[in-house]
């Protein structure tokens, strides 16, 4: 119960981008068709989960073991960007259909600040490995439902006759602030959900 | 001067100077700022305890850590300053500390930390204040029904956010009750499990009187002469 | 380009937030007011100003191969070091800022103007640059930072202009990031095309 409530507030209630505001680059660079959002959003929970797993495993038997803790930031990312690359390796050579699939937004993941955020969250919020992954999972799930529907309102958007100074990224960033609106409908869910599968 | 070639040599060579000087660098400057952090971190608590004593000066003279940190309690010469946490606010958990005198009259209180919203659930931090609309201070939370004026109490909530207020009031609630069982309890203890802020927190208010009299150190070892004095633990 | 254009280039003609849209995260996420959007920018500046500098110094050392990791580790170096210099004499801004901090390393701006400029420039005029990109940054967050500020709380840099009652909380939440920026953009678009 516990991990469910985790995967629903990392989703809806706190998600990742439309109220911790990480991953915005991608959000607003790659959401103008819904296919190239959904591919995206599936390189992200792929790179991800792998990404807070071994940082994890880093952080605590590396860095904490050797009271390296300031080595912190230099060490995730060199790790994440090592990781793309090689998860980019591995998938073209073990499935080519998920590489054709993937791999243009596998160089633009290292950027995505998503991916170093929670991996730093992880830590700072003393989740253990299972925790940590259900939450960095969750967290990817909801950044590909953000920049699915976001994309899917985008494409709408390009039939629409838009006043000429907000065409492009202003009236994007119009939109996604309605959508955040929406999104803090959810707000309270988790504190009701965590009574009704008596947590607390 | 004309750029280094891609050779397999060259490439681990750069690559191993550049993170080996910036390891060192990192790890020099982390030593420079490894003290002023602690001190930092002791000095805020101290600060806390001050404020919501609502005195100029005041000494640790012991903390008890209840249940493993829900709520820690720092007595000190001048009242009781008791640190708790409710984990039922809007945007999680939000963590007080409330100074009493004597008798359990609250003297003042701080927010530590909260996830609320801003503009409503923050407002916690100056609307219990005094003269505020929800003034708690000078109140007793065992003569006082130190609840939401919604369900039965005397305490009006924050404009909005009677979830936040009521999570609030729930944990000064909890910080008198462990306030009242470390009166009975005197000699607990459970001050060997005090964290490490906490001990960094005793070290600096009883700095001053440590390097005068060693045995005044609470802590393991006291160091140093009057100016340079470290108070500290192992 | 003399140092002057340089400098100009990054505050107007490619202004990183509103022209270039780049490091949208620190920009939407640290301006729930004027002054916490200016820390974020100054901070950015400081690890700009520094990465430049080292980059245009040893850019000749560096093979082409391994070009993107190296910089990576200047980079996350110095913000490692503001880190760890923030925690230790301005902890206050350092616990509103939080997370964004170590986030500046992933910040697109900072690896931008390694690779665009400072791989091809000298060091003075990569400092030009980084001040230039840093202060076009900093004003422009400066500036979202005090619209939601003014639209959510009727405060300016914590002043008083309006009573509380009468702003609009909207801004200072998530969603008003989001509407604030995409207005503003359209006035700077609006701007430069006159």
């Amino acid at each position: 119960m516990e991990y469910l409530l985790i995967f629903i507030t990392a989703i809806f209630v706190n998600n990742v981008v439309f109220s911790q505001f990480l991953g915005i680059c991608p959000f607003l660079g790659v959401s103008k068709k819904v296919e190239t959002a959904a591919g995206m959003g599936a390189a992200v929970a792929f790179v991800l989960t792998i990404a807070t797993i071994v940082t994890y495993l880093i952080q605590k038997y590396v860095l904490d073991a050797n009271g390296l803790g300031y080595l912190q930031t230099i060490t995730f990312i060199l790790v994440i960007a090592a990781l793309v690359q090689m998860v980019e390796i591995v998938l073209k050579k073990v499935s080519p259909a998920l590489y054709q699939a993937l791999g243009v937004f596998l160089p633009l993941i290292t950027t995505n600040c998503c991916i170093l955020g929670v991996a730093i969250l992880v830590i700072q919020k003393q989740y253990d490995l299972l925790t940590g992954v259900v939450y960095a999972f969750s967290t990817a799930l909801g950044f590909a439902l953000a920049l699915i529907v976001f994309a899917g309102i985008r494409e709408q958007l390009s039939l629409v006759n838009v006043p000429k100074g907000m065409q492009g990224m202003s009236i994007a960033l119009v939109v996604a602030g309605l959508l955040a609106m929406a999104f803090m409908g959810f707000s309270g869910v988790d504190g009701g959900l965590s009574v009704l599968f008596g947590l607390k | 001067m004309k750029k280094l070639e891609s050779s397999l040599l060259n490439m681990a060579v750069v690559l191993t100077v550049i993170s080996v000087i910036a390891g060192g660098l990192l790890a020099y400057v982390n030593g420079v700022t490894e003290g002023p952090i602690q001190e930092i971190k002791a000095k805020a608590l101290a600060d806390g305890i001050k404020a919501v004593l609502q005195a100029d000066e005041a000494t640790v003279q012991q903390v008890d850590t209840i249940d493993g940190g829900v709520a820690i309690v720092y007595k000190t010469d001048k009242g009781t300053a008791v640190q708790a946490v409710n984990n039922n606010a809007f945007g999680g958990s939000i963590k007080v500390l409330v100074g009493f005198d004597a008798e359990g009259n609250i003297l003042g209180y701080n927010v530590l930390e909260h996830a609320e919203t801003p503009g409503l659930g923050a407002k916690a931090g100056e609307w219990f204040q005094k003269g505020a609309k929800g003034d708690i201070i000078g109140k007793h939370p065992a003569k006082n029904n130190l609840t939401v004026s919604k369900d039965g109490g005397e305490v009006d909530a924050i404009t909005a956010s009677t979830i936040t207020t009521r999570a609030f009031l729930g944990a000064v609630n909890s910080a008198y009750q462990a306030y009242q069982g470390g009166a009975v309890d005197a000699n607990s203890s459970a001050t060997q499990q005090v964290k490490e802020v906490v001990k960094d927190a005793v070290d600096a208010v009883s700095k001053a009187a440590c390097c005068g009299d060693p045995a005044k150190c609470e802590a393991n070892f006291c160091t140093g002469d009057k100016e340079n004095c470290v108070c500290g633990s192992n | 380009m003399n140092n002057f254009k340089v400098l100009m280039n990054g505050i107007i003609k490619e202004n990183p937030t509103f022209v270039l849209l780049l490091g949208m995260c620190p920009t939407l996420g640290t301006t729930s007011s004027a002054i916490n959007g200016m820390s974020m920018g100054l901070a950015t500046m400081f690890v700009l100003i520094l990465s430049n500098l080292v980059i245009s110094l040893i850019k000749n050392l560096i093979p082409d191969m391994v070009r993107i990791p190296s910089f990576i580790v200047v980079i996350a170096s110095f913000v490692t070091l503001l880190q760890m210099l923030m925690q230790a004499y301005l902890p206050d801004i350092y616990a509103t800022l939080g997370l964004f901090i170590p986030l500046i390393v992933v910040n697109c701006i900072i690896l931008g103007r390694a690779e665009a400029f400072a791989a091809k420039n000298g060091p003075v005029a990569s400092i030009f640059d980084g001040i230039g990109m840093g202060l076009g940054f900093t004003i422009a967050l400066t500036l979202l930072g005090a619209v939601r500020e003014i639209l959510g709380t009727g405060k300016l840099f914590g002043f008083t202009l309006m009573p509380e009652e009468y702003g609009m909380l909207v801004f200072v939440l998530a969603p008003g990031a989001f509407i604030a920026l995409g207005y503003l953009i359209a006035i700077v678009n609006k701007l430069r095309s006159n």
